[in-house]
């Protein structure tokens, strides 16, 4: 079976991401938890490479392995949970999470198993290039990219005024 | 390569993050959960911006432009959101999500 590189590379990061993604809901100590997510993350990272994404590639891992998960693990390790208090009680719940869950996969693998799409072509292209992605954000969504702003801003004051101590 | 293989990634992602949501009960998993839905989400987007910009598309990098607002939100929306619960673990000392069924009655 003649399997290109393309393949063969798409293949490991896929594997590597599904088994890190089956622990990070897996695992019973969230530290784990977060570091299995770590490794979903560059390993998504990498499809982005694979895919022509460059400029989203690098912010991807800046944004999410260098600031939301540090920010997840500071509050783990600051409330003190990294060993489990998850009480075992009723695992039903738990079968019915997992084959409700499972009925999704299902659906939506059986839906979209025959979807009429054009295959990807192994040659680069310039798209995910930071030039082309800038000259679009700034030409076309600069409305967005400036209520993305306000967001951010009232995100922070937000989350100062709920963090704050008897408000 | 066809883009089915990436519909078919992202799918098994966004759904092991759907189970974690539905099976654990620990709040910071579930919210770990659901960033690894919004990723796999982003990745199918970018598989897209691939495909239409391999058939000639030139607005093609619009799809990444959506990524990288996605990113924004999740951003603003894990800063709020461990706020929250680091919030509801100093008054009641857990994150397990049973205790805040307040609304219930």
């Amino acid at each position: 079976m003649g399997m290109s590189l393309q393949q063969i590379v798409f293949g490991v990061l896929s594997i590597i991401s599904i088994i890190s993604a089956l622990g990070v809901i897996l695992s019973k100590n969230p530290v784990t938890s977060v570091l299995c997510l770590i490794v979903t993350f560059f390993t998504i990272a990498g499809h982005y490479i694979m895919l022509n994404a460059q400029f989203l590639a690098v912010v991807h891992i800046i944004v999410y392995a260098g600031a939301i998960m540090v920010l997840f693990l500071f509050v783990i390790m600051l409330m003190n949970l990294n060993s489990e208090i998850e009480p075992q009680k009723r695992n039903w719940l738990k079968y019915a999470g997992a084959i409700s869950g499972g009925a999704l996969l299902l659906v939506l693998l059986g839906a979209l198993r025959e979807a009429d799409v054009t295959p990807i072509q192994p040659g680069a292209s310039d798209i995910g290039l930071i030039s082309n992605l800038g000259k679009t954000l700034f030409n076309q969504y600069v409305v967005p990219f400036e209520v993305s702003s306000i967001l951010f801003l009232s995100a922070m004051v937000g989350a100062v005024i709920i963090g704050k101590r008897e408000a | 390569m066809p883009v089915q293989y990436y519909i078919f990634l992202s799918i098994v992602l966004f759904c092991i993050g759907v189970m974690g949501v539905l099976m654990r009960r620990n709040a910071i998993i579930i919210f770990m959960c659901v960033e690894l839905m919004l990723n796999a989400v982003n990745l199918l987007l970018v598989a897209f911006s691939k495909m239409w910009a391999d058939a000639g598309r030139v607005d093609a990098s619009g799809a990444q432009i959506f990524v990288f607002f996605i990113m924004v939100v999740a951003a603003a929306e894990v800063a709020v959101g461990l706020a929250i619960i680091v919030m509801v673990y100093r008054n009641s000392q857990s994150v397990d999500i049973n205790i805040m069924n307040r609304l219930k009655n």
